[in-house]
Formats: C-alpha cells, structure tokens, sequence
C-alpha cells in the first residue's frame, strides 16, 4: 500500500481537520509536559503504576474521552438525518461514522467506565489491598488503551471498519469490505478483549479469595456481587469472541473460507457466534450498574437493600439466561419456527429475574427517607426509562412481531432506552457517588443536578422519536432520506434533543474544574453517610487502602458499626506488604499495539518482529524476582493522621 | 533440582503440540470419512481440554471441591448451551 492510499481518507476536509487537531493536541501534550517538567512524575506515579485505583481513575480517564469521540459520531449522525437529503456527510462516512460509534460506546466507553469502577471500589468493598493480580491488572488496562488506540487512529490511517459494529459476513469479507478497515476492527477488538479476559480472571480470584476476614459470600456488598457475576460473564463470553475474531482475521487476512459463502464456508455463522458473545456482552455492561444502583439507593434512602438474596439469585439467573438468548439478535435469518419459538421464551424469561430487581429497588426506597443527591437522581431516572426500554425488549423478543421491527429505527431506539439509562446513568452515578473516595472532594451538587437535567431530558427528546419513526419503516444505517417518507420533523426533533444531551455532557465535564477549584475538601471519608466497606477508610485512599483491616460480622457493617458508635478500623498498625510498580505492562501492550498495527497492513516482517518482543516480554516476567515492598509503621502513623487532618 | 523442574507444564506443553498436531491430520490427510474427522477431533479436543486443566490449571489440588464442581457444571452447562444451540439454530432447525 503506497502513502497516497494509506492517508486517502485524509482527503475527507472534516477527517483532515479532525487529524490536525488530534496533532495539535498531542504535541500541546508533549509540550506542556516537558514544559513544566511532568514526564518524570507522569511515568512514576501513573504511567507505572500497579495501584487499583490509579488504574481505575485512568480507565475512567480515557472512558470519557471516548464518550466525547463517540459522542461526536451520534452528533454527526443524528446531524446528517435532521433533514431529508442532507449533504453534510455522503454514505460511505456515514457508514463509518454509525461503525465507531457503536464500536467506540460499547467496547472503549462502556466496558473501561464499568471496569475503572470495578477497580476502584471492589477492593475497597472487600477490604483488601489491591487485586489479586496487579501487575496483570496493569497490563489489563494498557491493552484496553492500546486496543482504544488502535481503532481511533483507523480515520486518519488506512480508513475506518464501515460494516457496523457487529460486522456481519459477507458484507465484512474481503471481497465487500477490501479496505483495511475490518482488519482493523479484528485487531482492536482482539487485543482490549484480551485485557478484558484478564480483568475478569483478575476480579474473579480477588472477590472469591481476598475478602476481609468474616465476610461470607451473603456479606457483600451488592455492587461486589453484581462484578462478581459480570466477571464470570466475562471470562466464559470472551473466549468466543476472541475465536470469532481469529477466524474473522484468518478469513480477511489469509484467505480461509470460515465465513464465506461458498467452499463450505458460512456466513451467518459469524453472526451467530457474535451474539454468542455480545449477548452476554450486554449483561456484562448493565449488572455492574445494576450493583452502583443498589449501593445508591440503599444509601440515600437510608435503608438495608430489599430482597438482597433475591437480588443475589436473580443475578445468577440473569447470567445463566444470558447465554441463553443469542439468537434473538437474527429472528429474521430464516430459521424455523421451532428455534424461534425456543429463543423468544428464553429471552422474555429474562424480564423476569430483572423485574424482580426493579420491585426491590423500589421496595427499597419505600418508607425510606429519600435524599435527592446527584447520584440518587441517575438511580431515580433511571427505573421508569429502563422499564420502557425493557418493555420494548419484550416487544422484540416475540419473534413474529420482530419481522416487523427488525433492523427499524425501533431496535435503535430500544437498545437506547436500555443502555443509556442503564449502563450510562448507572456509571455517572457511580461516578458522582464515589467520586469524594478517590479526590477527597465532592462534585459540585448544583451544576451536577444541571448536568444530570440536561441529559435525561435531552436522551428522552432524542430518542422517543426513534420509536415512532422505527414503526413508521425507517430503517437503521440510513445515510438520508427523501421529505416524502414524512421522517424530517421527527428526525429534526432527535437531533435536537441530541444537542441538549451534548449540553449536558459538557455540563459534567466543566464539573470537574469547576469542582476541583472551589470545592470544600472532604475529611471524614464518608461524605454520603453511607453504609458499605469503602467508606471506613480514609479520603483519599492512602495506597494501602486500610491502615486496619476490619472484621465483618453482618452486611452493612460498616452502617452498623457507626450506628453503635463502634470504630471498626480501630487497632496496632503493622508493616503492610504491597507490589513493586512496573514499566513493563504499559510497554508490553506498546510493542503489542505495534504488532496489530502492522498486521492490519499485513507488514509481516515487522509483525514477526514485534510478536516476537511480545513473548520476550512474557519470558522476562517469568524469571523476574519481584518480591514488592513493606510499607513502614511510621509512615501509616504520619498516612493516616495527615488524611484526617491533623497535620 | 529436580524438584525446581516444572515437570507438569513441560508435559503440559509438549501434550498439547501433539494433540493439536493429531487434530491437524483431519485436514493435511484428504479422503477421511466425515465420521472420522469428527471423532478425531471430539477425541483431541477433550484430551486437550484434560491436559490444560489437569497440567496447567492444577484443578485437582483445590480443597474447595463443592465450589470446583459448580464451576464445573455451570461450565459444562453453558458450553453445552453454546454448541447445542449453534447446532439447533445454525443447521438441524434451519428451514
């Protein structure tokens, strides 16, 4: 491939302007870096770090900026669709442009926000140091970032994937899809599901062995359990993604015929072992936001949660059943009437271990005395939305009614009213709520109410619409329309709505600076008043989490204790054991981002180069002594009396 | 030293080069009856599944053997889900 074709898309003047930009931005980086000397403190305290909740902040970090990246392609999308025969962005960026963005909110938005809080509160729920694994931990996360990478850098070089995200065969094969835009959308998705797959061995092990002394399995928090069940989700859901991938690679790449349509080859067997992972892939992004959601609303209702063991079941059900529902996504593939009719019952059968979870929250906040804080409106908003969204999944699931709403702006609107108000409002609320444990200071409540206002008005505006025009036959991936099919003005509205959405995204982002310039600083550790482990110790978290590790006798110990004026995190320090930060994870995912950048382009002299760094690296590890370091008495003594403000 | 000798992952390692080499042949030796293809492969892909968690996984040493037969009924389950399903959706319930 010569430089003319590998920078063709640059052609485009908004992919131009958007790579400028991003050069602009990335040498104002650099050079704001070596201008106020911060390479030295990047590298040390956050580039290297094996700490669970730098890396939870970081995975955080780079979720929202893909928030805004992908946040810019709905923009783009529902502005091109304003009005009929709009000329704004023609169909092949248009293709695009719906690609990453359902790519971007799902695998780079949502997955690294559930994570990053995945990282910072469970070990602090449980009561252990850091996780099981944290050098693997480290590596997780610089594989999802270079994963991050790879896909945003595909506008600028070489094009991006355009058979959207699920990139079904033929349409993704190399004979329709000839770009390396699919190869890059194998190897991106490849390597962060790698470092997925490792997060979820990761927590598995720190949930089931690392637990405070005297926490059973029913003493944990809902949230803890909610990442438990996700995680078992992971690791069983990944794998096939991972083939499905590989297949998908040796098919574009090496000429096999998996998923052709000839030569025994069959297509639809991508699609199937898509959804065998992304069905599942769906509950890995919503259970964790149902546990933030029974935390949140537990606390500010003031109450013990509702039905905890049912909730408990009714989330081992959820992850059973959610291997069970996949092939609901393709109804329409042509098989009979018999696989329908099995898959349509099993996926209704879901609603109903996830009704029991919406009576328990609002059972929950019965007879409670609600406080209407920022976190508790997300929690608020999000069970009347949800059940609109879940309502129309049930539409979806009979399958003879989904021949009428397959592939229609209905499903899109669906799987909005399920995803946003689930997993986004979910992981903004549990932004808000913990916020405080990890800066020691709170968001500002007012603009965060703003914020929050603009974004369930402006989501509702933007897409109630799509429901009515899904039933009205206009189809998904559209690039326009023409004024005759009567879409404009419905069309007109969603965008709209989706402006006011992007004021509130804004609103929260200024937030944070605003927040960080004038917010009082918080010393109790436990602004909330809430009730869970991660509250006992101090804001923000010393490095080693708990100078004591408690003793949990109930649920909600820590709620009880307070209560009895006990202070469970009372004791004789002792020297704490911790791991030894290290380069080598985010250099291992920089040599790995090398080799699947070179082997999209098929440079095969480099990718044996770097695969072969790769297993240098692995090999190293292996004969590493690392043994970690002591944290000193004295030290915790000066830690924790500085945290409470006494020095 | 012969104790520092990982034994098991060197047994481990080279069992599953073989396995997967006598799960090649189905497609290097052309002419193979469909049934024998398929009983090659259910056979090498068991046994591999065997020496990955036998060698590698250490799934005999837990205590914990109430826990360790859940996790394996829930695997098997799921992975029975999987297959089944694919089967039923993909070939045998196709119109």
């Amino acid at each position: 491939m010569s430089m003319k074709e590998l920078f063709a898309p640059m052609k485009e003047p908004m992919i131009f302007g958007a790579g400028i930009s991003i050069l602009v931005g990335a040498i104002a980086i650099v050079v704001g870096l070596t201008y106020f000397k911060k390479w030295g403190w990047l590298y040390k305290n956050w580039l290297t770090t094996v700490d669970h909740k730098k890396i939870g902040v970081m995975y955080i970090f780079v979720a929202l900026i893909m928030l805004f990246r992908g946040g810019i392609d709905a923009l783009l999308m529902r502005a091109q669709t304003a009005i009929p025969e709009n000329g704004l962005l023609n169909a092949e960026h248009y293709n695009e442009i719906f690609t990453t963005h359902g790519l971007i909110m799902i695998i780079f938005m949502a997955m690294p926000f559930i994570i990053g809080l995945m990282n910072i509160v469970i070990p602090l729920q449980i009561g252990a140091r850091d996780v099981a694994f944290p050098r693997l931990n480290a590596l997780s996360f610089w594989l999802f970032a270079a994963g991050a990478g790879l896909l945003n850098i595909s506008f600028i070089i070489g094009g991006s994937p355009n058979a959207g995200w699920s990139s079904y065969f033929p349409l993704a094969g190399i004979e329709f899809s000839p770009n390396v835009g699919n190869n890059y959308y194998a190897w991106s998705l490849q390597i962060s599901g790698l470092g997925t797959l490792m997060t979820g061995i990761n927590f598995i092990t720190t949930i089931v062995k690392m637990r405070a002394p005297g926490m059973t399995l029913m003493k944990m928090p809902m949230f803890t359990w909610s990442a438990l069940i996700t995680n078992i989700i992971i690791t069983f859901a990944f794998p096939v993604l991972t083939v499905a991938l590989a297949l998908m690679t040796l098919d574009r790449q090496f000429g096999t015929k998996f998923f052709a349509m000839q030569d025994g080859g069959m297509d639809m067997l991508w699609a199937n072992l898509f959804w065998v992972w992304g069905h599942p892939e769906v509950y890995i992004v919503i259970l964790p936001a149902f546990g933030i959601f029974s935390e949140v609303i537990s606390t500010f209702s003031r109450k013990n949660l509702f039905g905890y063991t049912s909730m408990v079941f009714s989330m081992i059900a959820i992850s059973l059943l959610s291997f069970m529902v996949w092939v609901h996504h393709f109804y329409t593939m042509g098989h009979g009437v018999m696989v329908n009719g099995i898959f349509s019952i099993t996926t209704m059968l879901i609603a109903v271990p996830t009704g029991v979870k919406i009576f328990n929250w609002l059972l929950t906040m019965r007879h409670g005395k609600i406080t209407f804080t920022t976190p508790m409106l997300y929690a608020l908003a999000f069970i009347p939305i949800f059940t609109i969204g879940g309502v129309t999944g049930v539409m979806l699931a009979m399958a003879s009614a989904d021949y009428q709403y397959h592939n229609t702006l209905f499903l899109v609107a669906h799987f909005h009213y399920v995803l946003i108000p689930g997993t986004v409002f979910g992981v903004l609320a549990g932004y808000h709520f913990w916020w405080p444990k990890i800066f020691g200071f709170r968001l500002n409540e007012k603009l965060g109410k703003s914020a929050f206002w603009c974004i369930v008005v402006g989501f509702n505006v933007a897409f109630f619409p799509l429901f009515i025009l899904g039933l009205d036959g206009y189809a998904r991936r559209m690039y326009t329309y023409s004024a005759d099919t009567g879409y404009g003005p419905l069309s007109m509205v969603s965008f709209i709505g989706a402006l006011v959405l992007a004021v509130g995204f804004a609103l929260l982002c200024y937030n944070i600076y605003y927040s960080f310039r004038h917010s009082p600083r918080e010393l109790t550790g436990d602004p909330w008043d809430a009730r869970s482990l991660e509250w006992a110790t101090q804001s923000p978290v010393p490095e080693y989490n708990f100078a004591i590790v408690p003793h949990i006798n109930q649920l909600d110990e820590f709620w009880y204790a307070k209560k009895e004026g006990r202070d469970i995190t009372a004791g004789q320090y002792e020297r704490i054991h911790m791991p030894n930060n290290s380069g080598a994870p985010m250099w291992m995912a920089g040599v790995l981002f090398l080799f699947s950048f070179f082997f999209v382009f098929s440079v095969w002299s480099l990718v044996i180069v770097f695969g072969i760094a790769t297993l240098g690296f692995m090999a190293y590890r292996s004969f590493e002594k690392d043994e970690g370091h002591h944290i000193e008495v004295a030290e915790i003594e000066a830690t924790e009396r500085r945290l409470r403000g006494e020095l | 030293m012969k104790e520092l000798f990982p034994k098991e992952h060197v047994m481990g390692f080279i069992g599953s080069l073989v396995l997967t080499l006598a799960a090649l042949t189905v497609v290097m030796f052309k002419g193979m009856s469909n049934g024998v293809a398929l009983t090659i492969l259910i056979v090498t892909a068991a046994a591999q599944a065997l020496v990955q968690l036998v060698l590698f996984m250490h799934i005999g040493e837990t205590e914990d053997k109430k826990s360790l037969y859940i996790t394996i009924i829930y695997s098997v389950l799921v992975g029975l889900i999987t297959v089944f399903g694919t089967l039923l959706a993909m070939v045998w319930g196709y119109m």
